[in-house]
């Protein structure tokens, strides 16, 4: 058991593994990442895989358009020879009113300044881009080709791998139960498995952050909710975007190998950290689909499951410091999208633990935001 | 036969060439060579493969099959149409 580091991450999900890649990348030595289960056993191993440019705030779409960027190139940057898998089927965006399409055009619109490449799309040209959907009701959508998915596991694997050779430490199965300070300062992670001395403590623990800051006495503006996904059968490619409606708090993939993947958001949801699956869901998901894109619905379900969105009331992350506490620092909140967010809270907070100038200016995503109520609420979120 | 042509996975493909190359890589558990290979995940969710993996990882590893954990089952036990369960919901008056 390693008893000393530089720093010490905890969660060797997305945000854990990118940000231990990026500090290690930089020079840094002596960087250890906890974990209490194995690599992205937590929320990013759960997610729905889909990453896109197309958000309602400026923030979100500078953060989600640079991790695109590196995505785009994951395996070249990484040198990942099993392949990350990113599929650039686009994401097609369904409006049904008139107030959700012009809201779409409100977020193109900011979207093409940033030089994003999405556009509004009719309900005739959304038909052609899904030629099984069903558009009774629908009002136009948005599109954007350079949207998609990748494989959760193999890029988390792809950053674990490419720290690891950069000399980062994995204590995997090794759970944090304390975390001790001395005048105000980072001193010991005491682990299950031992003491780890180190001055700089990361929080990157996704569905359980809000836990690990309550061990430093911090209370966080942060919750976790359970999200569910199911997945079918393996049928011939027809789908080629992911297919999304917040008003219907959907989504809804084909995987290139076969299966269809699709989720759903609901208030009624548990916040207690539960991850069990409901048969709720399956009926609900059921429903949304025979409605939406009929065909899909003649297939089986073969799994389901479950993951923690941990939500921050404006639904964009936190990143950053806390005032009290030197050493300790956050990526958290990321509200269901820490996956798409990864490459970025690996640069931004290695940019922020070496003090290196930030290539985007992050403050208004301090956790101060919320005292002084100066939230940038983000509309687009199923 | 070579370990390229077993397949140990016929859902995802999966040779015993990959496993045993993935184990001495050191994943060690079955919920991680699922994650990495997909193994176990598709329509027979690991019933077929679930004991190879299982055996494999025994054998690599020196551990016992007792002392090693199947994957997580998952709902539902077996393939339902997403028509069917919406059919049922309707009746239910959901």
């Amino acid at each position: 058991m390693v008893n000393k580091a530089s720093v010490v991450i905890i969660g060797a999900g997305i945000s854990g593994c990118s940000i231990a890649y990026h500090l290690a990348e930089k020079g840094m030595k002596d960087i250890v990442v906890v974990d209490k289960s194995y690599i992205s056993s937590g929320a990013t191993g759960r997610c729905g895989a889909g990453v896109r440019m197309q958000w309602g705030t400026k923030m979100n779409c500078l953060l989600a358009k640079k991790s695109i960027e590196f995505y785009e190139h994951a395996d070249e940057i990484l040198e990942y020879k099993r392949g990350v898998h990113f599929h650039q089927g686009g994401y097609l965006l369904l409006a049904y009113s008139e107030k959700e399409l012009a809201q779409f055009k409100l977020n193109v619109k900011l979207q093409n300044s940033v030089g994003i490449p999405s556009k509004i799309v009719t309900v005739k040209e959304a038909k052609e881009i899904v030629p099984h959907l069903n558009t009774q009701g629908l009002y136009g959508g948005a599109f954007c080709k350079r949207d998609g998915f990748l494989d959760p596991f193999l890029t988390t694997d792809a950053f674990y791998l490419a720290a690891k050779r950069r000399g980062v430490k994995f204590l995997t199965y090794t759970q944090v139960r304390d975390i001790v300070t001395e005048k105000g300062t980072v001193s010991i992670v005491k682990t299950d498995k031992g003491d780890i001395h180190t001055e700089m403590v990361v929080n990157a623990s996704g569905g359980y952050a809000q836990e690990i800051a309550k061990i430093l006495g911090i209370n966080m503006p942060v919750y976790s909710r359970r999200h569910q996904i199911l997945v079918t059968e393996p049928v011939e490619h027809v789908q080629g975007p992911m297919v999304m409606s917040f008003s219907k708090n959907f989504y809804c993939q084909q995987n290139p190998k076969g299966p269809f993947i699709m989720g759903r958001g609901d208030d009624l949801e548990p916040t207690d950290l539960s991850i069990q699956s409901s048969w709720q869901f399956l009926e609900k998901m059921a429903k949304t689909i025979q409605h939406v894109l009929p065909p899909v619905s003649d297939l089986r379900v073969i799994r389901q499951w479950a993951g923690l969105y941990n939500m921050t009331p404006d639904k964009q992350p936190i990143y950053g410091t806390v005032e009290g506490i030197k050493g300790y620092y956050q990526a958290l909140g990321f509200s269901g999208h820490g996956f798409m967010l990864g490459p970025l809270t690996g640069m931004i907070m290695s940019e922020m633990i070496l003090g290196l100038p930030h290539e985007i200016d992050i403050s208004p995503l301090s956790l101060a935001r919320f005292e002084r109520g100066d939230l940038i609420l983000e509309p687009s979120v199923v | 036969m070579s370990h390229k042509e077993v397949l140990i996975c016929r859902c995802s493909d999966v040779t015993l060439e990959e496993l045993r190359a993935l184990i001495e890589e050191g994943y060690h558990t079955f919920e991680e060579l699922k994650r990495i290979t997909r193994i176990g995940m598709g329509p027979c969710q690991g019933k077929t493969c679930g004991h190879l993996v299982l055996r494999e990882l025994s054998h690599c590893t020196g551990k016992s099959i007792d002392e090693l954990r199947m994957q997580q089952s998952r709902p539902p036990g077996v393939g339902v149409k997403l028509s069917l369960i919406a059919k049922e919901a309707e009746t239910n008056g959901e």
